[in-house]
């Protein structure tokens, strides 16, 4: 499982209406607890696959890096990342396989249909390594709280 | 020197997001990292002994892929390694 605020959900939805037709990506803050990646932050990254950025994506080191030191400020950890597959489903490919390589992270794809986002799944990597590495689904549970339900509330009620 | 373990590599240094070794130069640094958390070699090299091509080494801000010395790039007490797997994908 992997548990997000509303407003990070949201938000990562939001990064990939705003990129598209491309794709966009991004790292998530936050501890592994037993039940799952509990993400506190998301970090938005830019896409550096530019050749081919409505099917590709790839954060350049130096952001992951800077995203590590924000991470060990905080108290946190790397605990996923997220991207977008513009009018794409929302599971993983090959070639998310194939490049995956943070085993016990969780790795969020939202499908953006025509610019708007529908489909937001994660899947987390499990294995040892390179050699056993496996994507298994995960629920993603969002914490939503009491000011976004009454807001919702008062826009059903106009 | 410190060096900083990414999370998906912490199962092999005991649960450590950093690890303190000696080593004058880089590539003395990740051999005395290796032999302390001997699990650690083949998830950070081939079988041939090269760097993964997914795993980037870098010291202070700099891909020690670029630097002139490469591994041999002399190091002092108060550097920092960071070794970050690569992250990308696409549908």
């Amino acid at each position: 499982m992997v548990k997000l605020r509303y407003s990070d959900y949201a938000a990562l939805r939001a990064h990939g209406e705003e990129t598209y037709p491309h794709e966009c990506c991004g790292v998530m803050l936050g501890k592994t607890e037993p039940d799952g990646n509990h993400v506190h932050k998301i970090v938005r990254a830019g896409n550096t696959r530019t050749d081919r950025a409505h099917d590709r994506y790839n954060i350049a080191p130096e952001e992951l890096i800077r995203a590590q030191r924000q991470a060990r400020g905080l108290g946190l950890d790397i605990v996923g990342f997220y991207h977008s597959h513009p009018d794409c489903p929302a599971q993983w490919s090959q070639t998310d396989f194939a490049e995956a390589h943070w085993v016990g992270c969780s790795y969020v794809i939202t499908r953006v249909d025509q610019g708007k986002a529908v489909v937001t799944n994660s899947f987390l990597l499990t294995g040892t390594g390179e050699e056993d590495k496996l994507f298994i689904d995960e629920a993603v549970e969002i914490e939503v709280s009491q000011s976004v339900i009454e807001g919702q509330r008062e826009k059903g009620q106009e | 020197m410190n060096i900083h373990i990414p999370t998906p590599l912490r199962a092999y240094t005991g649960g450590q997001q950093t690890v303190s070794v000696p080593g004058a130069t880089v590539g003395e640094a990740l051999e005395r990292l290796v032999g302390a958390y001997p699990d650690l070699r083949q998830n950070l090299y081939t079988g041939d002994g090269k760097l993964r091509s997914f795993v980037n080494i870098y010291l202070n801000d700099d891909d020690i892929r670029y630097l002139p010395a490469k591994e041999a790039t002399a190091t002092e007490e108060s550097d920092e390694l960071t070794i970050i797997p690569s992250i990308a994908g696409g549908n």
